[in-house]
């Protein structure tokens, strides 16, 4: 470390070794998402073509010709289609895994709730995990049936992406591209390349990948050790880059054999986001004015370091119920790993509830109730924080036509995006998926209180049980897949209410939005006038964090105030429970 | 309906092949090749016997050893399947207390555990439990505190002890990371220059 910076009276050593780390995994993320943008960018358009064999070879058996075009309504039901019959083999494969090869350690198949909801999580890109990984599921599940899906689910959001920057880019047509081509490409020129680099490169860094299903040891007091192996790196690294988050252990990337090192934690935190990131620049240039993804990279990117920063701010003042107990230098690190720190697992806490990722490097049931109150929030405002591969900037853009119609109301001018007029249908698609997160998050939520499923699941006592609660159904609603893990979801009832909740919080959104591609890509082009308001300027850039915060607070703020609010003033307090 | 269904099906299972068996399988083979060690798991064997994987950490209870962070994996109780007990450093079951931040359990046990180290704060690592419950390293100022004891057990100068610590500490590599000192490292080294 610059001894300028350590010997600074002003930045305490070991702040500003962490405010570097901070700064350089954000530099580095920048650095690979703008070219990966281009790249995408390219290969969407169909400019690219080293790979047209293998696109041909995969879509000739299917019955597709790649350059057919589809209506919004073809192209959505497509989806919905290929996602339908994933659920369906998923869902027999994990019945069914123990009469099916590899399952070297016997596991039983999985009971009908369990299964619908793994099959429900996989396919809708949430990966929540109801399952411990280890002691429940085959090497067969694991690789055919959930890396299967892995990669499908997160093309299929890529393929969204596409479609929509596709539909707003055209003038006058009917359609917005073909589904099935886009999702080839995802697949073939960014998921599976990138995942087989990062994969091999987490095996160097000593992540396994084996088919031998355990290891014993005698360790050196003389007991035994049974330790779980599997071909964990090919699962890690689309899990991190597919923003799926399942993790092939119970407790994801902070197992040491997921993420091994501080290095193998910047290439999964990399890994997390980079994608999604990309995706801005894809849009600016599919759109054909950079400038417009450039201000949805900034909005994204203020709010995500103004994550980080709280974060790892609450988390390294600790927990005040501990002080005089433990030295205050480490912050808090129940439910952390050494290797990472305070400054890696609020980083990955951060970048994971952003990007809709759901994997974990620490438990998140054990951040400080700041730093798990700005984890549940990123989950609850929608997803948009650069958000899941591909429906992040979809999510995104839904808030965008809303608030260019704000904006329109303000001036009381027709709102104009891309020199398209947003006119009532757009506007009210956009309006009815606000409705989502609250019906997913306090609607079920409620429920499940109601019933009293809620109060026989949570593990912690107190306004921490609340968090508990809520951020189960958030983090299902928000299609994330992380956990307060303390949560039991694991019963026929959480099951089934929280698979509802993904397909909600996946096809709810999915659905509106390429109907808006659908709806803008027939309109006229109109060219920017002295009326027309700029959506690439700091004013739209802020307007636009403005809708996204004050929609969130006004739908959240009680609801949080009785829970991760209340547990911080109680613990503040001296409060247990 | 058939235009959409042909697709659907087809490329469900060519994707099947493709990214759900032949990815894996490729890293697999990749991996066998390129880097063995770390592919089964980075195994440690000492005179034949695999003593643990460099990776995971184990329970240590004895006086005679370093000690690692306490750890949440449990097992099920032999005595009623229904229940659970503790099982420290379970490599087949991998866990986190999640414990909330208010939750008394947690003060309780931090409390019990810094009692046991002795008067003062202890460092924070030594006294949670990790995310996983296999963590294989503590800080170094967790192994530095349970040097006096160790040096008692094994009747070593505690200034040489305290060197063999400094020795196994892990600086960050390029900003990335915490100093960390891994406790199998640690012990195994002890054992070798102190049988």
């Amino acid at each position: 470390m610059p001894s300028t910076f350590a010997s600074s009276a002003l930045v305490p050593p070991g702040l500003a070794a962490d405010l570097i780390q901070i700064v350089l995994c954000l530099a580095l993320l920048v650095a690979i998402a703008a070219p990966l943008g281009v790249y995408m960018a390219k290969v969407f358009s169909g400019e690219l073509t080293f790979f047209a064999r293998a696109e041909r070879a995969l879509l000739a058996p299917a019955g597709v010709r790649p350059k057919a075009e589809q209506h919004w309504s073809t192209y959505a039901f497509s989806l919905l289609a290929f996602n339908a019959a994933g659920f369906v083999v998923l869902y027999l494969v994990l019945r069914a895994q123990n009469l099916l090869p590899l399952n070297p350690r016997g596991f039983a198949g999985l009971p009908p709730h369990l299964a619908f909801d793994t099959a429900v999580s996989f396919v809708t890109n949430t990966n929540w995990q109801s399952y411990g990984g280890e002691t429940t599921l085959s090497n067969f599940s694991q690789m055919v049936g959930l890396t299967t899906q892995n990669f499908v689910s997160a093309a299929s959001g890529m393929a969204v992406a596409a479609a929509v920057a596709r539909g707003l880019a055209s003038r006058q047509v009917r359609s917005i591209g073909n589904f099935w081509t886009d999702l080839v490409r995802a697949i073939l020129y960014v998921l599976l390349p990138l995942s087989i680099v990062v994969a091999l490169a987490l095996v160097w860094l000593g992540v396994p990948q084996t088919l031998d299903a355990s290891a014993t040891a005698t360790t050196l007091e003389g007991a035994k050790q049974t330790i779980a192996l599997g071909p964990v790196a090919s699962q890690v690294a689309i899990k991190q880059l597919g923003t799926n988050g399942g993790g092939f252990f119970n407790v994801n990337s902070a197992h040491p054999f997921e993420n091994p090192t501080a290095i193998s934690n910047l290439i999964e935190w990399l890994a997390i986001l980079v994608i999604p990131v990309a995706f801005c620049f894809t849009y600016g240039r599919m759109v054909g004015d950079r400038r417009q993804g450039r201000a949805l990279f900034v909005a994204m990117g203020l709010m995500l370091v103004a994550s980080i920063g709280a974060i790892y701010a609450a988390e390294h003042a600790g927990n005040p119920l501990l002080a005089g107990l433990v030295d205050p230098a480490a912050g808090n690190m129940e439910g952390k790993e050494v290797r990472f720190g305070v400054v890696g697992s609020a980083l990955w806490a951060a970048a994971t509830t952003a990007a809709s990722n759901g994997s974990v490097n620490a438990m998140h049931d054990s951040l400080t109730p700041l730093g798990g109150l700005v984890a549940m929030l990123q989950i609850q405002l929608g997803e948009v924080v650069f958000g899941g591969v591909g429906v992040g900037l979809t999510g995104m853009l839904l808030f965008v036509v809303l608030t260019v119609f704000l904006a329109g109301l303000m001036v009381g001018r027709t709102p104009e995006y891309l020199g398209k007029k947003i006119e009532a249908r757009e506007v009210k698609l956009a309006a009815l998926t606000l409705l989502i997160m609250p019906i997913g998050v306090l609607g079920f939520a409620a429920l499940a209180i109601a019933t009293g499923h809620a109060q026989t699941a949570v593990q912690d006592a107190g306004p921490h049980g609340l968090s508990e609660l809520l951020y189960a159904y958030s983090s299902a609603t928000g299609n994330n897949g992380s956990a307060f893990a303390g949560f039991g979801a694991a019963t026929p009832w959480h099951d089934t209410w929280l698979g509802l909740a993904m397909l909600l919080g996946r096809f709810g959104y999915i659905v509106p939005i390429l109907a808006i591609a659908g709806s803008l890509a027939a309109k006229k082009t109109t060219p920017a006038s002295a009326g027309t308001f700029p959506t690439h300027g700091a004013l739209f850039v802020g307007l636009l964090i403005a809708t996204i915060l004050i929609v969130g607070a006004l739908t959240f703020f009680p609801v949080l105030a009785l829970g991760p609010i209340a547990e911080q003033v109680s613990i503040l307090a001296g409060h247990t429970f | 309906m058939h235009k959409i269904l042909r697709p659907a099906l087809v490329l469900l299972a060519l994707f099947t092949v493709l990214t759900g068996i032949a990815y894996p399988l490729a890293v697999t083979g990749l991996a066998a090749v390129l880097a063995p060690q770390q592919a089964g798991g980075s195994l440690i064997v000492r005179n034949g016997t695999v003593v643990g994987s460099a990776l995971i950490g184990q329970s240590f209870a004895s006086e005679r050893y370093f000690h690692g962070r306490p750890s949440a994996t449990t097992a099920p109780d032999p005595a009623d399947p229904s229940k659970t007990i503790a099982a420290p450093y379970d490599a087949s079951a991998s866990a986190g207390s999640n414990l909330g931040p208010s939750a008394a359990a947690l003060k309780e046990a931090v409390a019990r555990r810094a009692a046991a180290l002795g008067p003062g704060p202890a460092p924070a690592d030594l006294v949670t439990a990790s995310a996983s419950g296999l963590d294989p390293d503590v800080s170094p100022a967790a192994a530095l505190v349970q040097v006096p004891r160790v040096a008692a057990a094994r009747r070593l100068d505690p200034a040489r002890l305290r060197a063999l610590v400094e020795a196994h500490v892990e600086e960050p590599r390029f900003f990335f990371g915490e100093p960390r000192v891994n406790v199998l490292a640690l012990n195994l080294a002890l054992d070798a220059t102190n049988p």
